[in-house]
């Protein structure tokens, strides 16, 4: 279902970079403050889908482990790909460090949920293993709620 | 300049109590990839979030230096636990 997902190509974030071949200014980028309407662009990206995940490569060809591995919880939950949208920031070098102060987080991937956000892969990663990834995913009906019998029910 | 071990491991017990402190080469030598397990009653009522904020904005120059970076953040009763 990742194949599907939509993948905008943020043209308009690329006007000033357009190609990862200008990495080598991206020190240079660093930093520079955020410009407000970067910030705005961004601003717009984390609103545009339910689910919204900044990451090397794509869902169907992630281009690093710790994106792989993001991609492939979120699969594992069954996100659906209309409330998932994932944007390279390989191919967008003022995407790449923008986002990292947007959120003021140092890594990627970066995962937001309904404009929160969440966290990188390890948090990702934890709150996949702890069940907390699927509470939120349920409670932000991105998916549902696995219908299993409730083992313990509620009567006490 | 690479980033050391040692560098990392410094940073971290100059700012935080720490009880328990790993930092791992995950790069095979060349200082881009660290893996580092750190336990200190500093992360105690924080949630993981805030705990790897911490831990980032304390390590703001290193990690902007390196590749990757992972962090695992307990508090001493959750690292027992764990044992």
């Amino acid at each position: 279902m990742f194949r599907t997902a939509f993948r905008p190509s943020l043209t308009s974030l690329a006007r000033t970079a357009p190609t990862a071949a200008l990495q080598s200014t991206s020190a240079a980028v660093l930093r520079r403050l955020l410009s407000t309407e970067t910030r705005s662009q961004i601003q717009k990206a984390v609103e545009s889908s339910p689910l919204v995940l900044f990451m090397k490569g794509t869902p169907s060809l992630p281009e690093c482990g710790f994106s792989r591995a993001v991609v492939q919880v979120l699969d594992l939950h069954g996100v659906p790909a209309e409330k998932m949208k994932t944007f390279n920031v390989l191919v967008d070098s003022e995407l790449r460090s923008g986002i990292k102060e947007f959120s003021e987080w140092p890594t990627i991937p970066q995962l937001y949920v309904n404009s929160e956000f969440v966290g990188g892969c390890d948090i990702v990663l934890g709150m996949h293993q702890s069940g907390e990834l699927e509470d939120l995913l349920v409670k932000n009906n991105i998916i549902e709620a696995e219908l299993e019998p409730a083992v313990q029910a509620a009567s006490a | 300049m690479p980033v050391s071990a040692a560098d990392l491991e410094k940073a971290i017990r100059d700012t935080l109590p720490v009880t328990h402190l790993q930092v791992v080469d995950e790069s095979s030598g060349c200082g881009d990839n660290y893996s580092v397990l750190i336990v200190s009653e500093a992360f105690e009522g924080k949630t993981t979030l805030a705990r790897h904020r911490m831990v980032n904005d304390l390590l703001r120059v290193q990690i902007s230096q390196i590749h990757a970076f992972t962090q695992k953040t307990l508090t001493p009763k959750q690292y027992d636990a764990q044992k």
